[in-house]
C-alpha cells in the first residue's frame, strides 16, 4: 500500500501533459465518461420537474450552510441519545487520531471500509498503517485501486482510468498477499471480476469486527446517517461489524427526512445516470450488539463557510456530474489535479479547503476552460466557473504575467493607446514569427497565429467615416 | 433608436472584417449604427485570468461608454457575456452608484444574433452564401447567453448556405483565453478533438459567433492543412449575391 499523499505532485499543466500523452488513459477517460455522461443526460430528461428540483437542492443545502451551528448540534443531541456517540474533529490530524485510539481501543488491527471521500481527504489509511492498523477497502473501484497501489482518480468510479485487462493482472498479481487470492484461470469478463472480488470480500467481511464509513447524509431531526451505493458492499461493512466508526464532513446535512426526498432523486440521476441507486442504507445511533462513532470533520470547511463566493462549493453532493462533462477533465485524467476530489469541483474545493500555497493548488483554479458544462451538471447549481473566477482573483501570479497583464490594462485604459498599439502592430507585422518565444510557445507549437491586418477597424471607421466615404 | 456597436478589441485588432461586416448587415437591415471611439476591451482577459481590480476599471470605462445608447451590439458571445454576468459581479464589489449604472447597461447589450432575432425580430437577413457550412455554438454563446438555435436559424435562411451538423459540438474547444497558454497540451488535445469533428463534416468553412474560439481552431485547421476556413456569422450574414 502505498504511504505517500497527494501533496507534493507537480502542477496542474504538468500533470496534465504528461497524461495526455497517455493515449490509453485518453480512450478509458472519453469511454466511460461519456458513457455517463449520456446515461445521466436521459434519465435526467426524463424529469418534468428537474430544474425544480436542482433548484429545492440548492435551497435546501444553502439553508443548512447558512444554520450549520444550530443543525450540528442538534444533530449531535440526536446521535447521542439513539446510544452513539459524537466525536468532533477540527482537522485532519486529529480526525485520524480520533479513529485510530477508537479501533486500538476494540484491540483490533484492521478494519473494513466503506467507500469514502473524507477518508481518503484526511488521509486515514495511511495514517492507520502507521498505527499498525490495516484499513481494507470494500469498493469494487477501491479495492482496485488499493490493490493496483495507485490513486483514486474520480469520486465516483475512482477506478475509471483502468480497464478490464489491466484489473484482472492487478487481481492477479496482488488479491493474495490482501486475503484470498484470485481464482484460477482468471479472465478479463465483468461477471468474472466481480466474482473474484466477491470471494475475495466475503471474507474479509466475516471476519472484520470494526468497519470505517463516511456518509452521504445525515439528518440533523433524527441523527440518522445515510449512504447510498451500488454494490453492497457498503451494507455489510455498515451492518456486520461490531464497531462503526463513520466520519462525514460538517456540510454533509440535512435538516429534516422530507429534505431527503429530493437528493434521493437529484443524487443518482446524476452520478451514475441510474433513476435510483440499488441500496440506500440508513442508521441512527447504536443498534444493538454494535457500537456507533461518529466523527464530524471540519478540516477547512467553515473557512470555505466564511467566504461569500467560494462558499457555494460546500453544497456539493459528490454526485461527479462534473468530472463526467468536463472536456478538461477528459483529457487530464484524475491524478492531475493531485487531489482526492478531482474535475472541476476538485478545483474550485481543494485549493479552498488546503489553501493555494503549493504551485499545484495555485495551478487548480486554472484547471477550466471556463466552458461552464459543469454548472449546467450540477444538481445543486454549484456556480463552478464563477468560483474558478473568484479564487483566481486571489491567486498569486507570476511576475511575467503581472506585467503583461498591466501592459494590456495600460493599452486597454485610453482608445488613443490601443489604436496606437494597432498600428504599431500592423507595421510591425511582416516581422511576427510563426513561433511564438516564452509562455506563448504554447500557442505557436500546435497552432498558427492569425494574420495581423494592415487597419484595424477603428482605422477603418476614421478612414472612410464608417464606410460612407 | 440609438445602436452602438461594440467591436471588442480581438476583432477591432485582429478581425476587422468582422465587424465590417456587422456595419454592412445592420445598415442593410436599416440600422443607423454608431462606433463609440472611446470603446477598448471589456475586461475579460483580466477578469477571468484573476486581475479583477483591471477588469472592474475596464467595465466602468465601458459603462461610461455605452450608457446612453438605446442598444449595444456585439459581434462576440463571450464579450456579451462578460458584460451580462460578470459586470454585476465586478460592480457589488465596488460603490452603488456603479451598480445603478451596470444596472442600467446591461440588460441592453446583446450578441448580434439576439439583436437580430430578439429585438429587429428577423431570422432571413438576405444573405446569399452558396458553400457548405458547419457552426460552432461556442460555450459562452450556449450557456453563457444561452443563445439557443438563434445563430443556425439565421443561417438557415441564407439563400444557397447548406448547414451541415457538428459532431459533439457543444463541447469546448479548448480556447478559454489565458486557458490555452497557461495549459497548452490539454488545449491542444481539446482542439485536436474539435478539429478532427469540423474536418469530418466535409464542410468548406466553420462558422461561429466569435472570433476567440475560431482564431484557436482556425489555427489548427491551417496548421493541420486542413482547407476549411473560418468565418465569423456576421461575415455570412452580411454575404449577398452583389457582393459575390
Amino acid at each position: 500500500m502505498s504511504g505517500g499523499t497527494f501533496l507534493g505532485m507537480p502542477a496542474f499543466p504538468r500533470n496534465a501533459a504528461a497524461a495526455v500523452q497517455d493515449s490509453q488513459l485518453r480512450f478509458n477517460l472519453r469511454k466511460a465518461t461519456h458513457t455517463i455522461r449520456g446515461k445521466r443526460a436521459s434519465v435526467v430528461a426524463e424529469l418534468p420537474d428537474w430544474a425544480e428540483l436542482r433548484a429545492a437542492g440548492k435551497e435546501i443545502k444553502d439553508h443548512t450552510l447558512r444554520n450549520l451551528d444550530r443543525y450540528l448540534l442538534q444533530l449531535e443531541e440526536a446521535v447521542t441519545a439513539a446510544g452513539g456517540h459524537v466525536h468532533w474533529a477540527a482537522d485532519a490530524a486529529e480526525a485520524n487520531r480520533i479513529v485510530a485510539d477508537l479501533v486500538k481501543a476494540t484491540g483490533e488491527t484492521s478494519v473494513v471500509k466503506v467507500k469514502s471521500m473524507a477518508t481518503q481527504e484526511i488521509g486515514l489509511n495511511e495514517a492507520l498503517q502507521e498505527e499498525g492498523i490495516t484499513a481494507y477497502e470494500t469498493d469494487l473501484a477501491e479495492l482496485i485501486v488499493q490493490l493496483g497501489d495507485d490513486w483514486p482518480s474520480h469520486i465516483l468510479v475512482p477506478a475509471i482510468h483502468r480497464n478490464r485487462s489491466e484489473i484482472r493482472e492487478i487481481f492477479q498479481e496482488k488479491m493474495a498477499s490482501y486475503g484470498r487470492a484470485a481464482p484460477e484461470g482468471l479472465t478479463d469478463e465483468p461477471r468474472a471480476l466481480a466474482e473474484a472480488a466477491r470471494l475475495h470480500l466475503r471474507e474479509r467481511f466475516l471476519s472484520t469486527k470494526v468497519a470505517v464509513s463516511g456518509a452521504n447524509f445525515m439528518i440533523a431531526e433524527t441523527g440518522t446517517l445515510v449512504v447510498l451505493e451500488s454494490e453492497g458492499n457498503g451494507r455489510m461493512c455498515l451492518t456486520l461489524p461490531e464497531t462503526l466508526i463513520s466520519v462525514v464532513g460538517i456540510e454533509k446535512l440535512l435538516p429534516s427526512w422530507r429534505d431527503l426526498e429530493v437528493f434521493l432523486q437529484l443524487l443518482p440521476r446524476s452520478s451514475t445516470g441510474e433513476r435510483m441507486n440499488p441500496y440506500t442504507s440508513t442508521w441512527t445511533g447504536a443498534v444493538e450488539g454494535q457500537e456507533f462513532h461518529l466523527v464530524l470533520l471540519d478540516n477547512g470547511r467553515t473557512r470555505v463557510l466564511a467566504d461569500e463566493v467560494g462558499r457555494q462549493a460546500l453544497r456539493c453532493i459528490r454526485c461527479s456530474a462534473c468530472l463526467n462533462v468536463c472536456p478538461v477533465y477528459e483529457r487530464a485524467g484524475g491524478h492531475a489535479y493531485g487531489s482526492v476530489y478531482p474535475g472541476p469541483i476538485g478545483a474550485i474545493l481543494t485549493p479552498q479547503l488546503r489553501g493555494m500555497g503549493s504551485a499545484l493548488d495555485a495551478s487548480l483554479p486554472y484547471a477550466s476552460t471556463l466552458c461552464g458544462a459543469c454548472f449546467d451538471a450540477c444538481p445543486v447549481a454549484i456556480d463552478i466557473p464563477e468560483v474558478l473566477v473568484h479564487l483566481r482573483g486571489k491567486a498569486r501570479h507570476p511576475r511575467a504575467e503581472r506585467l503583461g497583464m498591466r501592459a494590456a490594462g495600460w493599452v486597454f485604459d485610453r482608445p488613443a493607446r490601443l489604436a496606437g498599439a494597432q498600428r504599431l502592430g500592423a507595421r510591425l507585422r511582416r516581422f511576427v514569427p510563426g513561433r511564438l518565444p516564452g509562455p506563448l510557445a504554447g500557442w505557436t507549437d500546435t497552432r498558427d497565429i492569425p494574420d495581423i491586418p494592415a487597419e484595424s477597424f477603428r482605422d477603418w471607421w476614421d478612414r472612410t467615416d464608417g464606410g460612407a466615404r | 433608436m440609438r445602436v452602438a456597436l461594440f467591436i471588442t478589441c480581438v476583432n477591432d485588432t485582429l478581425f476587422p472584417g468582422t465587424g465590417r461586416a456587422v456595419v454592412t448587415l445592420l445598415r442593410r437591415l436599416g440600422c443607423d449604427v454608431e462606433f463609440p471611439q472611446a470603446q477598448t476591451c471589456c475586461g475579460q482577459m483580466h477578469v477571468n485570468t484573476g486581475y479583477p481590480e483591471e477588469g472592474r476599471r475596464l467595465a466602468r470605462h465601458f459603462v461610461d461608454v455605452f450608457a446612453e445608447y438605446d442598444a449595444v451590439v456585439a459581434p462576440s458571445g463571450s464579450c456579451a457575456a462578460m458584460v451580462r454576468e460578470q459586470y454585476p459581479r465586478l460592480a457589488r464589489a465596488g460603490d452603488a452608484s456603479f451598480a445603478g449604472e451596470v444596472a442600467e447597461t446591461v440588460p441592453k447589450v446583446h450578441d448580434l444574433s439576439e439583436f437580430l432575432v430578439d429585438v429587429l425580430g428577423v431570422t432571413d437577413v438576405g444573405a446569399y452564401f452558396p458553400h457548405r457550412v458547419t457552426y460552432h455554438p461556442t460555450c459562452h454563446s450556449l450557456r453563457g447567453l444561452r443563445l439557443g438555435d438563434r445563430p443556425t436559424r439565421l443561417l438557415e435562411q441564407v439563400r444557397g448556405l447548406e448547414l451541415v451538423p457538428l459532431p459533439g459540438a457543444e463541447e469546448c474547444c479548448g480556447f478559454g483565453g489565458t486557458f490555452a497558454v497557461k495549459n497548452p497540451a490539454v488545449s491542444a488535445a481539446m482542439c485536436g478533438d474539435k478539429v478532427r469533428n469540423v474536418a469530418g463534416t466535409g464542410a468548406e468553412v466553420l462558422c461561429a459567433a466569435d472570433n476567440s474560439c475560431l482564431m484557436h481552431i482556425g489555427g489548427t485547421l491551417k496548421r493541420q492543412r486542413t482547407g476549411v476556413r473560418i468565418m465569423h456569422l456576421a461575415e455570412i450574414l452580411a454575404a449577398t449575391e452583389a457582393t459575390r
